[in-house]
């Protein structure tokens, strides 16, 4: 290797931008969630106070003295992102009524309120207080970054882990396949709780993520987003897969990418020539077990491709 | 980049432990790489999909250039840069410390 090459560092010569995602968070290398905290910070902008309960964004970007975030932030118990994002919503429209002037913020609509909760946070063990915020009908937006399991704490299956994969409480063995569940659709239960704006968006797509944020801010009431953010660690893969692994997902329909408007799906990321989802299994050390050639193997991925042909074919997914 | 503090100077645990924002600049993350991204700039054609795609805010234009520069300091070698890249311009290295 030439030295020249080794040598080679612009360090000091970059132009940096005001991120309200600050690098020297301690996200692993290739993290998919990170890159979801840094879209939904460049999408909602300074004018944003964001509530995260526990999960690997939290642990990763406020260890103590330091902070990652150039937004309000506050740090909650692993259940109640929700009901702490629903506090501050209430508390700021009692403090505005009380006195418009007490405030810098001049009107409701120019503060962003999120909560930012990952699959575990969501779907499993924050879903109570999910439900709270929604049905009382906060000015929130909940976004759901899903990475598929809990991963901070050593990849646990969580609701959101895919039928197949191998985690520390699903492990693949002689009598099991890895986990037997599907992927819980947190998008038909929030717009079941009468969320006017729900969606799905990647990471692989930024441009259509932040648009979905910045949408979803404009409008009063509760919103849900769920964001697909691959684990390298988790999912066992190199990290420089992780925006390869997203867009294969929506690609093979196992993540669809639309929106939901009063309980109505109004738009589709439409794909032609649907990949087979064998194509994104066999990148990943977490489905391994499922290319032994044996039967059981062969079953399960048909079991997940037979439910994500009948997904597709409930979404129109198909072009 | 705009400075900010060192948290650990004078380091109590506030109220509530309150910390000030933009602090994590403090820790160079640089230090976890074991490859290393480097660019081509005669094929690089500053399209900034290694900013877009960057989880550590490293991949950045290099000032009064037409490419994009590295930065050192916080770069954990992923490789997710070099994945996108429309034109092949980066490469990873196996950095010698």
């Amino acid at each position: 290797m030439s030295s020249d090459l080794q040598d080679q560092d612009f360090t000091d010569e970059l132009e940096h931008d005001e991120e309200l995602w600050n690098p020297g968070h301690r996200a692993c290398a290739g993290c998919g969630p990170a890159l979801a905290m840094k879209y939904i910070t460049e999408a909602a902008g300074e004018n944003t106070i964001i509530s995260q309960p526990t999960g690997c964004m939290e642990v990763v970007s406020t260890p103590y003295p330091e902070s990652s975030w150039g937004t309000s932030y506050i740090h909650n118990i692993f259940e109640n992102g929700a009901s702490v994002a629903s506090g501050i919503e209430a508390a700021y429209k009692a403090f505005d009524r009380r006195d418009p002037d007490h405030l810098d913020v001049q009107d409701s609509d120019d503060l962003n309120i999120i909560a930012v909760g990952g699959d575990g946070a969501t779907a499993d063990i924050g879903i109570r207080a999910l439900s709270g915020m929604m049905e009382r009908g906060h000015d929130v937006l909940y976004i759901m970054y899903d990475n598929e399991a809990y991963m901070n704490t050593g990849v646990q299956r969580s609701s959101q882990t895919p039928f197949g994969a191998s985690t520390t409480t699903s492990p693949a063995g002689d009598e099991s396949i890895g986990n037997d569940t599907n992927k819980k659709d947190m998008t038909s239960i929030a717009a079941d709780h009468g969320v006017e704006y729900v969606a799905t968006a990647s990471i692989s797509n930024p441009h259509d993520f932040k648009q979905k944020v910045e949408k979803a801010l404009e409008i009063d009431g509760p919103k849900f987003l769920h964001v697909y953010s691959p684990c390298p660690v988790g999912w066992s893969y190199e990290s420089s897969k992780t925006v390869e692994l997203a867009e294969l997902a929506v690609e093979t329909g196992l993540f669809p990418v639309f929106e939901m408007e009063d309980g109505e799906i109004t738009s589709v990321n439409k794909i032609s020539d649907r990949k087979p989802v064998r194509e994104w299994l066999e990148k990943q050390g977490r489905f391994k077990h499922l290319f032994d050639g044996e039967e059981p193997s062969e079953e399960a991925i048909e079991e997940l491709q037979t439910w994500i042909d009948e997904r597709a074919e409930d979404l129109g997914l198909d072009a | 980049m705009s400075e900010s503090e060192d948290p650990y100077e004078n380091l109590t645990i506030t109220t509530g432990a309150v910390v000030e924002p933009n602090t994590s600049r403090v820790n160079k993350t640089g230090s976890w790489r074991q490859f290393k991204p480097v660019i081509n700039v005669d094929a690089c054609i500053a399209c900034g999909q290694c900013d877009t795609y960057c989880p550590d805010q490293a991949a950045k234009p290099v000032e009064g250039e037409d490419y994009y520069g590295f930065d050192l300091d916080y770069c954990k070698g992923c490789g997710i840069c070099e994945e996108v890249c429309p034109t092949d311009a980066i490469d990873m290295i196996r950095e010698e410390k």
